[in-house]
């Protein structure tokens, strides 16, 4: 086995360094000699159509080199779907790049402005004189569907998602339960907005994209269809990134406008968001209105789920098409046995930004109404919310444990590995959960509004098909380890040099580590959907035990040595049983093995190899989330005293930066929990439209996490048993939450909607003369 | 538009002659004319904190003021923390208590505390939540950057 010993250790990060020292490279630290700054003057209507726009008062200030609406660019066609998320029926409802006719939300591009400094651009974008009609403005999906155009609906489409015998477990339940439930809208709000520069070089025919990220090959492929250019003249490139969360680096019209404008106005395009911009343009998510209802038997077992779903998708369908929709449904019935579901989806165009994934997409969702259901079977049979939840959770004997569907278009899942009620017991042990009762009982008994409350979540990741990595030893013994991957943040290159060090046999701190550069890879799957340390992880470990092997074999022959007698340590190769015997480091084995070597014999030139991993199935990480809230009945406002989250990730590359995915998580859930909304009034005006009013938790809000990580049940379908850690500190909070504000206020199910403000909270204790 | 006006800004201590326009940001100017890109804007708005900065070991948001206020006047960005290659215990705690992720309000940060901590070694652990209250991080729930600022103020103590 390998002998580094690196992973699965909190070592401090390789990306550090830079960014410490204000020496990291964000989008907007990039700059290009001679380029122009784009600004985009935006549609200040919800609904309207575009009757007449009048730029040449833009077009005569000077430093303005041009002005462009859709007319000008005729060519290109609206920001489509990733390759795989095509979908004909959700074609007509993708974004143009500049609105075409019709704008269909406040932030809507309409013209773009290209001028020889930032600030003269801004002031270009305010001469730009658009005359409007307006339109009928939707701003809920509940509302009756509109016109999209003539002859298509705003229900751009109807998802169902079925198994079992549900009206049959209907008719012979003992309690059918019914909630109406709401998630608001709220969305990742990286630090960093988004930014984009596009640069084309004549004399290579080469146009790049420069401040792209989380998925670089899929956007490239996607663009190279829009723009009718091959992959190898489209080179795409990841700078810093401050941070992602699901929403930074999918495809937007300003990333494909700084592209046809470099190459076409001959000078490098750059355009960096403003914050007000991205709280009305960035893709938003999470606004959906359920309807659900369970059906149990008098013991509190589940017969049957059903959900009657509207989903609030903005003005267009970006590149996800209805993905969050999907993943609301086919995760909806969590880590229980649920033996019929049904859920069905109005999925539904409104006047108000695009959404698309944010963090634990359509999970976040599921489990707030999955878990506010099973607090009211409680409620309503009378059940300890801990026992209701024992007696439902799927137990380990039935591992691997599918879901399949009736709908022949929806995916069936197989969740790999896990031991749900082992977890379960140990976070309430943790947490003190019993004794807690007692507590809480005292200080409720003194006068305290105070409870607790749980969110029992599965979470999903490391979806294939495939990703490869190309490793390669120089003549130092300097590692480079080229991957298709994306790093936002969350400490990527560490995590890859971990695993590649550990098969290696070098120190992770000697490897570089080469992400989000597709002129350097030709495939590569990104950061998203919590993969990046499942796929491309587990390519990096098999092509570092290629370059081991080949390394290995090379000093058997130079040592005289059997290759199963031989280890690697920092970089240097010996004898298992002789430490002190003959060695040889990597550096020289891979001069012995350069082209033209006299004892290269047969073998492939160079200390390399490339790899690729192809896991044949989707990894099922779990987790609790468990908190303790302080209601003040006077303003109606949260203190959260306590929260922990427990996460069974298979196993932990680096526990250091697992924490620190989970606790940061947490903390954005604790906003879309408590404080963040994206609201807009009733025509369609964003009223969260700076960071005064969309109210991001400080330290001030924030509780001290407590962590529980656990590796009771590695995945079986990677070589290193890992599931992944992205999501999961964020995708119970919601529930947990609004579990122990009911709690707290003795009103069990009183919680229905998303963020609980103290305005709303104050409302449910005024209808109760409280 | 307005005529540009020339001043010297004095960023770790090094002079830098620019000609700015009135309503050219301190943040931008240090950014944009001197080559100093670790101050980074979050929200343009002082809410966020990202570009904070010292300005007379004061600090204050560097998207809230206008370069010509700014003349001979002292200012610090997170790239005077460090001699040479040696970090200042800010930043070398910062990076052993995994106190940052995406790193893009980190000098942010970094900055805020090296300005409070300079003014008050011995401040009290409630004082420091709430001066650290006023910047945001979206990635790490803070928990780190509590305990980064703890453990660089015993550093700091000892050096």
């Amino acid at each position: 086995m390998p002998e580094g010993k690196v992973l699965g250790k909190p070592v401090t990060r390789l990306e550090d360094q830079p960014l410490v020292t204000g020496r990291g490279r964000y989008v907007g630290d990039i700059n290009f000699p001679h380029q122009l700054h784009m600004r985009i003057a935006r549609s200040v209507h919800a609904h309207a159509e575009i009757r007449s726009i009048d730029t040449s008062r833009a077009r005569a200030l000077p430093g303005v080199f041009a002005v462009w609406t859709s007319d000008d660019i005729p060519e290109v066609g609206p920001v489509d779907f990733r390759a795989d998320r095509a979908s004909e029926v959700l074609k007509p409802y993708r974004q143009p790049v500049l609105a075409r006719g019709r704008v269909r939300y406040v932030g809507d591009p309409v013209v773009a402005i290209f001028a020889e400094d930032a600030y003269v651009a801004e002031d270009a974008a305010e001469l730009v004189d658009i005359d409007y009609s307006p339109l009928r403005i939707i701003v809920s999906a509940d509302e009756d569907p509109g016109e999209f155009e003539p002859g298509r609906t705003t229900e751009a489409a109807f998802l169902t998602h079925t198994f079992g015998d549900v009206d049959g477990a209907f008719a012979k339940a003992h309690k059918v339960i019914e909630l109406d439930l709401h998630t608001g809208r709220h969305s990742g709000v990286p630090l960093e907005t988004r930014g984009a520069i596009g640069r084309y070089d004549a004399a290579t025919d080469i146009l790049e994209l420069h401040g792209a990220a989380k998925v670089l090959h899929r956007n490239r492929d996607t663009l190279v269809n829009m723009l009718g250019c091959n992959p190898d003249q489209l080179h795409v490139h990841e700078s810093h990134v401050g941070g992602g969360f699901g929403i930074r680096g999918e495809l937007y019209p300003e990333d494909v406008l700084v592209l046809v404008a470099a190459k076409r106005l001959g000078r490098p395009v750059k355009w960096i968001e403003d914050r007000y911009e991205h709280l009305m343009c960035a893709n938003q998510g999470r606004e959906q209105h359920h309807l659900a209802r369970v059906a149990v038997d008098k013991d509190g077992r589940i017969l049957a789920m059903e959900d009657k779903i509207f989903h609030d998708q903005g003005g267009y369908v970006r590149t996800h098409g209805y993905n969050v929709a999907n993943r609301t449904m086919c995760m909806l019935t969590g880590l229980y046995d649920v033996p019929a579901f049904r859920a069905v989806t109005h999925y539904r165009l409104t006047n108000k930004t695009p959404c698309a994934t944010y963090r634990a997409p359509g999970r976040f969702e599921s489990t707030f109404v999955r878990e506010r259901l099973v607090d009211a079977v409680a409620a309503e049979l009378g059940l300890d919310p801990v026992e209701i939840r024992r007696r439902n959770l799927i137990r380990p004997e039935q591992m691997p444990y599918k879901l399949e569907f009736d709908e022949a278009n929806v995916e069936n899942l197989e969740f790999d590995s896990g031991d749900y009620p082992l977890l379960f017991k140990k976070a309430l042990d943790m947490f003190g959960w019993n004794t807690l009762q007692e507590e809480l009982k005292r200080r409720r008994a003194a006068g305290e509004m105070i409870g607790a409350g749980m969110g029992l979540f599965l979470e999903e990741g490391g979806r294939g098909p495939s990703d490869g990595a190309r490793i390669a030893v120089d003549s130092r013994g300097g590692v480079e380890v080229v991957t298709g991957g994306a790093s936002l943040g969350q400490g990527f290159e560490t995590a890859m040099a971990q695993i590649c060090a550990e098969a290696l046999g070098v120190d992770y701190r000697k490897i570089r580590v080469i992400h989000g550069q597709t002129d350097r890879i030709p495939y590569g799957i990104g950061a998203h959907a919590t993969r990046a340390t499942v796929l491309t992880g587990g390519a990096v470990h098999v092509t570092a035990l290629a370059v081991r092997a080949k390394a290995l074999d090379m000093a058997s022959e130079l040592l005289q040595l059997p290759v199963d007698s031989l280890e690697i340590v920092d970089g240097t190769v010996r004898q298992r049983s002789n430490p002190r015997g003959p060695t040889i480091t990597l550096g020289d084995i891979a001069k012995r093995l350069a082209p033209g070597s006299k004892v290269l014999g047969g073998r492939q030139p160079g200390l390399w190899a490339e790899e690729f991993f192809n896991p044949k199935d989707t990894v099922f990480p779990y987790g609790v989330h468990l908190a303790v809230v302080k209601v003040d009945p006077g303003t109606g406002g949260v203190t959260v005293e306590r929260f922990m989250v427990a996460y069974d990730v298979g196993r932990a590359v680096n526990p250091a930066m697992v924490e620190g995915q989970l606790v940061g998580g947490c903390l954005q859930g604790l906003g879309g929990a408590l404080y963040e909304e994206f609201i807009y009034d009733d025509q369609g005006q964003p009223l969260a439209a700076t960071l005064a009013d969309y109210l991001l938790p400080t330290l001030g809000e924030a509780p001290d996490i407590e962590v529980l990580i656990t590796e009771d049940a590695p995945s079986p379908l990677n070589p290193l048993g890992i599931k992944s850690a992205g999501e999961g500190g964020i995708n119970g909070v919601g529930a947990a939450i609004a579990g122990a504000i009911g709690d707290a206020i003795g009103r069990p199910g009183a919680i229905r909607r998303m963020p609980v403000t103290p305005q709303r909270l104050r409302d449910i204790l005024r209808a109760d003369g409280r | 538009m307005s005529a540009r006006v020339n001043l010297t800004l004095n960023i770790n201590e090094r002079d830098y002659a620019v000609s700015v326009e009135p309503r050219h940001t301190l943040a931008d100017v240090i950014r944009d004319q001197c080559g100093l890109t670790g101050t980074h804007l979050g929200c343009e708005h002082g809410v966020c904190g990202s570009c904070t900065i010292l300005l007379d070991g004061e600090p204050v948001r560097a998207c809230l003021i206008f370069a010509v206020q700014c003349d001979g006047q002292e200012i610090r960005t997170v790239e005077g923390l460090s001699e040479g290659n040696e970090l200042h215990p800010l930043q070398a705690s910062f990076r052993d208590n995994h106190a940052l992720q995406c790193g893009y309000c980190t000098p942010g940060f970094l900055m805020l505390a090296a300005g409070i901590l300079e003014r008050n070694p011995s401040i009290s652990d409630e004082d420091l939540r709430d001066v650290l209250s006023s910047n945001i991080c979206r990635c790490t729930g803070y928990a780190n950057i509590v305990k980064a600022v703890r453990a660089a103020v015993a550093e700091m103590g000892r050096r």
